[in-house]
């Protein structure tokens, strides 16, 4: 697998910085990441910058994960870029509504590495 | 994995939910600190520096709380980052605020219908130990309390039926 450019948001400072040590970990080449605290600042992010993958929460303040996802099909950046979402909201419907909003895959937090690497590897690959 | 419904008609004090509250915590430790939580033995020094709460609203209404002292936060938060502790300082309370988020999230997760019913809300952290905590909850807490490498870690939760 090449090295990817990933984009991860999340309003936790801390749960970004694991979710980069995870895809690392997990054996991830990354090239560049990009963080963001909220979805809005993720569309700022994808105005100027190209990412291979984007990892978010669903819960955040001012736009949460699922807004995001909607928006991105406007976003030429973001055309055909995978996303995952890692949230605590773990329930079968927020599944279904991520999966229905555009997200390929889903993780629930807490995680380990290697639940990272069984999500996200698939996903990069198109097989998911 | 028994329903919300079940679990809520079995027992009015909710003392059916204290294991599935310790595995919750437990499992929060294991996979995202990488330690194993030991079993306390009530004689531990109680000072609490640090508290993060998280509300539940929904099928289920109330707060779970996460208190320690601030030399278990910083160790806490060491582990998740893989950092020493004297870099772990300004993410403290971000770490303890993630710590009970995920708590919450695995805990009402693991009864079956209350994932979709119920809410999280975001973390509030309280620093200092000089403060009384009084909720309104109209049932007695439940209580789940663990060491952490040796330090005490209390999880509640407050049940407003």
């Amino acid at each position: 697998m090449n090295s990817i450019r990933a984009l991860i948001v999340d309003d936790s400072s801390v749960m970004r910085k694991i979710v980069e040590r995870s895809l690392r970990q997990a054996g991830i080449d990354l090239s560049e990441v990009f963080q963001a605290g909220n979805g809005a600042e993720a569309l700022v992010v994808l105005q100027t910058n190209v990412v291979d993958l984007i990892l978010c929460d669903i819960n955040m303040p001012v736009m949460d994960g699922l807004e995001f996802v909607k928006q991105l099909s406007g976003v030429p950046n973001a055309k055909g870029v995978p996303v995952v979402m890692i949230t605590t909201e773990g329930s079968e419907a927020h599944v279904v509504q991520a999966i229905s909003c555009g997200a390929r895959g889903y993780i629930r937090k807490p995680f380990t590495a290697e639940q990272v690497k069984e999500h996200v590897v698939p996903v990069l690959e198109g097989k998911s | 994995m028994k329903s919300v419904k079940e679990l809520l008609a079995a027992n009015g004090s909710h003392e059916n939910w204290v294991p599935l509250l310790e595995v919750a915590v437990r499992e929060v430790f294991e996979l995202m600190l990488n330690c194993q939580l030991t079993a306390s033995t009530g004689a531990e020094e109680t000072s609490r520096d640090v508290t993060a709460m998280v509300g539940l609203a929904g099928q289920l209404c109330g707060v779970l709380s996460v208190s320690c002292n601030s030399r278990a936060a910083a160790l806490m938060t060491s582990k998740m980052l893989g950092v020493p502790s004297d870099k772990a300082a300004p993410e403290v309370e971000d770490a303890l605020g993630e710590i009970c988020n995920m708590a919450a999230g695995n805990f009402k997760n693991k009864i079956a219908g209350l994932g979709d019913g119920c809410m999280l809300s975001p973390p509030t952290v309280i620093t200092g130990s000089n403060y009384d905590l009084h909720s309104l909850a109209d049932s007695p807490g439940l209580q789940v309390r663990m060491l952490f490498e040796g330090m005490p870690v209390e999880v509640t939760l407050q049940i407003h039926s």
